[in-house]
């Protein structure tokens, strides 16, 4: 990190934090997206941002690229203030979109030549930094393919490597790995997590409770457009919802009084669809209830923090 | 892992290298469907000159002193700068914003909605100062005499065509759906290009049309370009091009005000 900070072309100070948004408000009429949301990625850390859709955390990522400016609150990212600063920002920073948006008439290679320029990189650098990415990528040997003819998992792989061109100290992610099979996903997490143990600084948009819990050292769970726990995957599980949960399957009518009897003993509860888990039964000792006992999970936690019911 | 380093500055606005990493898109691109383009940019209008050339060359021989078909060959040149410039910026800037995502990509990137707005404009002007010299070369076939002023075509096509493509932008920006378009193309583009003395001179039409003719910017890259291949007329030509000049630099400004209201919120 340090040598990082030392050939820093700005000359900026080197703050602890790669981005953090204190008490960010963005109003849209009458719908608050982002109520006060309070955000950091340290340096060299992944930070998984987890809510529900709708939830305000496509609004946060384009707030961190200036393409929504927020009403209220400070954002930095990499010691530059938004919005004023956001073009220094951006220039160090690396974007990977939820929605496809490659050149599909240009070839992988084409691609990338572009993004070359866009970000500025040196032109004695450009055909060593395009290398690089086709490496990190594993598209070498699709170099001269076009866009339209890679298979869905190839594109992601170039839309990750075409943020990576520049090599950014801050990456953001938005939904990496969103509708792709899981054999992809297993492909674009190794990617991931490469970039992490280069110390590149991650923050990663994401309704997949395991790929937060796979790639994340802190998650933040928002829920309408303000942060409702932060921590540790493992941590926010153990404060939460405890060691184990126990899940009690029945008639709907059954779950329904399963759910009252638990709310009578104090027992948070969360619907999985066809059963009620039973949470925070660390101290329950005689008192927890008969059910299939399995360890808790992050899953438990988002449910039972955002809600069960989708607006 | 190392950082590349930036340049050794502080970003500002305006910067080259963002002008030039939207332009380095533009060009790649233009390299995978740069035949179909050019097709329709320089068929379309030598099918006007010959069918006006030829339809109304039989009947009318000479038109404001010139020959018919040198007449129309001059004045197609602004036809082509025109069309090869205000239709791609609408529709193009249309589907790379709204269905290709490309402009998220570009602003995410270090390029501010200026530096986005100022290449498009440049790259359509570039493209249609060469399209707009298509005619200029069908009329050299078909009898048009050479003269030097005709050397100076390129830079009238760019000045215009820069302007149209800005104006293009700022309608993609200020509409909210590509049908509406027609609305535009029907209500404002068929007009201007009628009564801007291409295909006919103005002197015959109503006194409030001439008067509103001097208004219209093709109007004047229309007298530009015939005054370059006949010979310069002094003063009317520096309004000419000073209007166009105008009109290019407040269209910028109008396209960039629209592209912001779009593309950041």
């Amino acid at each position: 990190m340090n040598d990082r900070a030392a050939c820093d072309p700005f000359g900026v100070p080197s703050t602890p934090h790669a981005l953090e948004l204190s008490h960010v408000v963005k109003r849209y009429g009458e719908i608050t997206a982002v109520n006060g949301l309070d955000l950091v990625v340290p340096n060299g850390g992944c930070v998984g941002l987890l809510g529900p859709n709708g939830a305000g955390k496509s609004t946060t990522m384009r707030m961190l690229t200036a393409q929504t400016i927020a009403d209220e609150g400070q954002i930095t990212v990499l010691g530059h203030e938004l919005p004023g600063d956001s073009k220094a920002a951006r220039a160090r920073m690396g974007v990977v979109p939820q929605l496809d948006n490659l050149d599909t008439t240009l070839t992988v290679e084409q691609n990338l030549v572009v993004f070359s320029h866009l970000y500025r990189v040196p032109k004695a650098r450009r055909k060593a930094a395009i290398e690089r990415v086709l490496k990190i990528a594993n598209l070498g040997e699709r170099r001269d393919s076009k866009v339209d003819e890679l298979s869905g998992g190839m594109r992601r792989r170039l839309l990750i490597g075409r943020a990576l061109i520049h090599q950014p100290q801050l990456v953001l992610l938005d939904e990496p790995t969103v509708g792709l099979d899981p054999q992809v996903r297993q492909e674009l997490w190794a990617l991931i997590d490469l970039l992490r143990s280069e110390g590149v600084s991650i923050l990663m948009s994401t309704h997949y409770i395991e790929e937060a819990e796979r790639l994340c050292d802190s998650v933040t769970i928002v829920s309408h457009g303000s942060a409702v726990a932060v921590g540790a995957p493992t941590d926010l599980v153990a404060e939460h919802a405890g060691r184990d949960a126990v899940e009690i399957y029945g008639s709907p009518e059954r779950l329904v009084e399963v759910e009252a009897e638990m709310a009578k003993e104090g027992f948070p509860t969360r619907r999985t669809g066809t059963s009620i888990a039973v949470l925070g039964l660390d101290d329950a000792a005689g008192r927890a209830p008969a059910g299939e006992r399995r360890p808790a999970n992050l899953e438990d936690v988002f449910v039972l923090l955002t809600g069960e019911e989708i607006a | 892992m190392s950082t590349v380093p930036l340049e050794e500055r502080e970003p500002g606005r305006l910067e080259r290298t963002a002008i030039g990493g939207v332009l380095v898109r533009e060009i790649i691109n233009f390299s995978s469907y740069w035949r179909s383009t050019t097709f329709s940019s320089t068929v379309e209008p030598t099918i006007y000159l010959l069918a006006f050339g030829f339809g109304f060359g039989s009947l009318v021989s000479v038109v404001g002193g010139y020959d018919y078909i040198d007449f129309v060959a001059t004045g197609t040149v602004a036809t082509a700068v025109l069309f090869s410039s205000i239709f791609p910026a609408m529709f193009g800037t249309f589907i790379k914003y709204k269905f290709q995502h490309t402009y998220d990509a570009i602003l995410a990137a270090p390029v501010d909605t200026e530096e986005l707005v100022t290449g498009e404009a440049l790259w359509l002007a570039m493209r249609a100062s060469v399209y707009g010299c298509a005619p200029l070369l069908v009329g050299l076939v078909f009898g048009l005499d050479p003269s030097w002023g005709m050397l100076a075509v390129p830079a009238i096509n760019f000045v215009a065509g820069y302007g149209w493509a800005c104006t293009g932008v700022a309608i993609a920006g200020w509409l909210k759906g590509i049908e509406n378009f027609n609305y535009v193309t029907s209500a404002v583009i068929t007009p201007l290009f009628l009564v801007a003395g291409t295909f006919f001179p103005l002197t015959g039409l109503p006194g409030w049309v001439q008067a509103l003719a001097q208004l219209n910017p093709l109007f004047h890259c229309v007298q530009l370009v015939r005054h370059a291949a006949f010979g310069w007329e002094g003063w009317a030509d520096v309004w000419n091009f000073a209007f166009l000049i105008t009109f290019g630099l407040l269209m910028w400004r109008v396209a960039i005000a629209a592209m912001e209201r779009k593309l950041i919120d």
